[in-house]
Formats: C-alpha cells, structure tokens, sequence
C-alpha cells in the first residue's frame, strides 16, 4: 500500500513537471540545441568600400558584381580665393572593378595624373571568423602605366612608364564600429628620376574606421615609406582622414589628404603635400554596386 | 499488486512519451519583398523548429546571418544595418496553435498565436494561419505572414524606401522529425 502512494506521489510530481513546461520549453530546447551546434562563421563588413581612402581594403566587390568607382581630388586649399581654395582645379580617376569570385576580383583604372592607366587584381587569401582566424588577408597586384607625352623625353618608351605595386592587406574587425588594417606594400618602378632614387621602394600603410552611426563612419589611414628610397624630390608621407556615408548600394567618401595620386606609385612615393604647409586636398571617392546575378 | 502498480506507472510515463514532439534542425524559412524597384528575397535553411501536437505549442528560432540573399551587398546591409546580426543574433517564435490536429495521417489547418522576436524587439501575433501536416514518422509545418519592419524597430532610410517593401512575406516551411 505504502508502494503504491509512493508511486502515485512519484506519478504526481512527474506530472506537475510536465505540466508545468510551458511552450518556452520547446524554445529552450531549440536554443540549447542551437548552441550546441554553432559553428564559426566568417566576419563580413569589415570595411565598407574597397578602397579605405587611397589604400585598398581588403574587400572587393561579390562574385558577379561590378563596382563602377570615382575618386575625384580638388585642388589644394591653400591656393587661397583665386583658385576658390582648389576647387578650380581637379585630378580625378575612374575605375572598374568586377568580381570574378566572393574572393577575387579584377579592376581598371584610369587617372588623369599623369594619364595613367591601371590594372588590378586583388585576392582574399584569409578571411576572419569567429574563433577562428583572427584576421583577414587580402594580396593586392597593381600594374600602373602613364601615357602622358613628353616631347623633350623621347625615350620614354612603354617599358619605362610601367610600375608594379603588391600590397599584403592585413585588417581585423575588432568590433562592430572599429576596424584596423595594416598593409607592407613593394612598389617597383622600372624608371626613376636619377640614379640615387630607388627602383623598389617599400612603404608600410596604417588605417582604420570608426563608426559613429549605423551608416556613417570616420576613416583614418597613414602610408609611412621607408627612408633614403625617394631623394631626388621633397617627398612626404601620405595621411588622410575622410567620412564615409552608406547609402543601399553607394558608398560616398569625402576625404581630405596631402596625395594628389589616387593610386599606389602616387601615395606612397610621389605626395609632395604637406598638412604643415596646408597642401591639402580635398576629394571625394564614390563607389556604386552593379550586379549581375539574378 | 505489483503488476498493478507497474501498469499504472507505465501508463503515466507512457503518456507523456506519447507527447508527439516533432523537431527540425533544416526548417526552411524565407522573406520576400516586392516593390516596383526591387524584388529582394533571402532563404535560410537552417531554422530550428519544434511542434508539440500535445500540448499544441510550437517554436522556432533561427540565426540571421544564415540568411543567404543572390547579392552579398544585400546581405551585408542586411545584416549590418538592418537586422544588425551581431547584436541580435537570433529570430524567434514561441507560441500555441488552436485547430483540430490528430495524430493520425492527413493535412489539418490551424491557427498560430505567441511572441515574434526580430531586432530584439517582441511583439505579439495573432491567428497566422497554418498547414501541419501529418504523415507516418514526420510532419510538414508550413506558414504564411507578414511581418512590418517598422514594429521590430527596423528603421529604413528614406533613400531606399522605395525599394523595401513596409509589409515583407514570410513563409515558413519545416519538415520535422520525432523529437528523441
């Protein structure tokens, strides 16, 4: 007799448990299940555009799209009223770029410094995920060629305007509003302007973003080059800081900087700028997204 | 008197083991949204589900980021501007369903209730209608609903918003095991 309410008592409180489990129950076993399951997952968005301000970033556009992309630089500012503080004068390129994979992606360009046409090929070798690889890797390959004419240089024949630029692009995403980058790069020029200067020049670039608002952020980058390369001319090192706005598929960057380049062999061996002196300019990049997939 | 107490106890424990908890780790859960500019729809195959036809409860939960959109721009923006994914990682529902739903095989109707969490934000649905389906050793939930970004505090600017639909389509389909 003893064994039977024993038992009921036993059925009763097993009972109550069961009854007691209101529909959460299913929702924490599904969360308890999930949890078990959940795997690392690579780190998207750790910077909006392709480029941070003159540097590449290590994003490109996604498999079958094509970024159609302006950078556009003023005029220096300390030009005064005259030149309307470098707003009457403008270097500009544009570029396209197409990728060709989620990881690879392949670029044109043109500027109007010095005419110069580029090619680009950019590759994400590592890509950051949650305990996991803690940064991403992206290799950047630019061919840069420039056709402006000469009349009292008759030599410079093709093989003597070609320089080769390779950036390692190394950036972490440290939170949801912060990201670093940091990229070593080797530019290689096949001529230079006398035989003191360097035909490989090293330089190493530093950059971030902050964001302030969901579709705003402040960037930063510095490209320090190593000394005793450039001796021939007054060269600084490139600094610009920009904001950039998001809006569906544009990106909008407004920049100020001391390069009047807006590829490699330009900022990282040619700014003859300098923030001290207020040889500054101020630009603009715009990129925009087209896609091709369906 | 043994045997008796045994029968009874088994019976006790058998009824809840005859709970009919179906689960899934692959339901399928896609959105939709048409607007003259832009058709944007996104799939995640990864949702968890759960159907208790006992005590007529059902949950869902799933994982943002496993939404995969045609174009990786949409995607990032979706998950870095609008359902802001590293904050929010989860979407959820728990809820109960009312309709006449037997065990045995055959598609019955019925009416989902409960809590809706999108963005952190929960909010309360009303009498979705539903599909189970019931078949030997499985059962097909399926849905339909819509969902308005605006009550989960899903702010669209006013330069896309003609390309984001104000009411998106959810549908949901899972095909669920026996829970062991």
């Amino acid at each position: 007799m003893q064994k039977i309410a024993c038992y009921i008592i036993l059925c009763l409180l097993f009972g109550h448990t069961a009854a007691s489990a209101q529909d959460t129950s299913l929702l924490r076993m599904l969360n308890e299940s999930e949890n078990a399951g959940d795997k690392s997952h690579i780190v998207t968005g750790t910077f909006k555009a392709t480029q941070l301000i003159n540097v590449p970033t290590i994003e490109s556009p996604g498999k079958k799209s094509l970024q159609f992309l302006i950078m556009h630089r003023f005029g220096k500012i300390n030009e005064g009223a005259y030149e309307l503080f470098g707003l009457d004068n403008a270097s500009i390129r544009f570029g396209l770029d197409y990728g060709i994979t989620d990881r690879l992606s392949a670029g044109v360009g043109r500027s109007s410094v010095d005419k110069a046409f580029d090619g680009n090929i950019k590759y994400k070798i590592l890509q950051q995920s949650t305990g996991g690889t803690p940064v991403s890797l992206s290799l950047y390959e630019l061919v840069t060629h420039y056709t402006q004419r000469y009349t009292d240089k008759p030599y410079l024949s093709g093989r003597f305007r070609t320089s080769y630029t390779s950036q390692l692009l190394i950036a972490r995403k440290f939170s949801r509003n912060l990201s670093l980058q940091l990229a070593p790069s080797w530019t290689h020029y096949n001529l230079v302007g006398t035989p003191e200067d360097k035909n490989d020049v090293f330089a190493i670039s530093a950059g971030g973003r902050m964001k302030f608002t969901k579709r705003m952020s402040l960037t930063a980058e510095y490209n320090y080059l190593l000394p005793d390369q450039v001796v021939s001319t007054k060269i600084y090192n490139s600094l610009s800081l920009g904001v950039d706005i998001e809006t569906g598929g544009h990106v909008f960057q407004l920049v100020f900087t001391n390069s009047n380049g807006m590829i490699g062999p330009y900022y990282l061996s040619k700014t003859n700028g300098s923030w001290d002196k207020g040889d500054i300019f101020f630009g603009f990049n715009i990129s925009r997204s087209f896609n091709f997939r369906k | 008197m043994k045997t008796i107490c045994f029968i009874v106890l088994a019976s006790l424990f058998y009824l809840p083991m005859q709970g009919q908890t179906y689960m899934t780790r692959n339901g399928n859960v896609s959105f939709f949204s048409k607007t003259p500019l832009e058709d944007i729809k996104a799939e995640n195959t990864q949702a968890f589900a759960a159907v208790d036809l006992s005590k007529r409860s059902v949950a869902f939960t799933l994982l943002q980021r496993n939404f995969l959109f045609p174009k990786q721009l949409m995607q990032e923006h979706y998950n870095e501007n609008y359902v802001e994914s590293e904050k929010f990682p989860k979407a959820q529902f728990a809820g109960t369903f009312t309709g006449d739903v037997k065990t045995t095989p055959g598609t019955y109707k019925v009416q989902v209730s409960g809590q809706l969490t999108i963005h952190g934000v929960t909010q309360q649905v009303q009498n979705i209608p539903a599909e189970l389906e019931v078949n030997e050793g499985k059962m097909t939930a399926k849905a339909a609903f819509a969902v308005k970004p605006s009550d989960y505090n899903i702010k669209i600017p006013s330069l896309v918003k003609d390309k984001i639909a104000s009411q998106i389509n959810i549908q949901i389909a899972a095909v669920c095991q026996p829970a062991k």
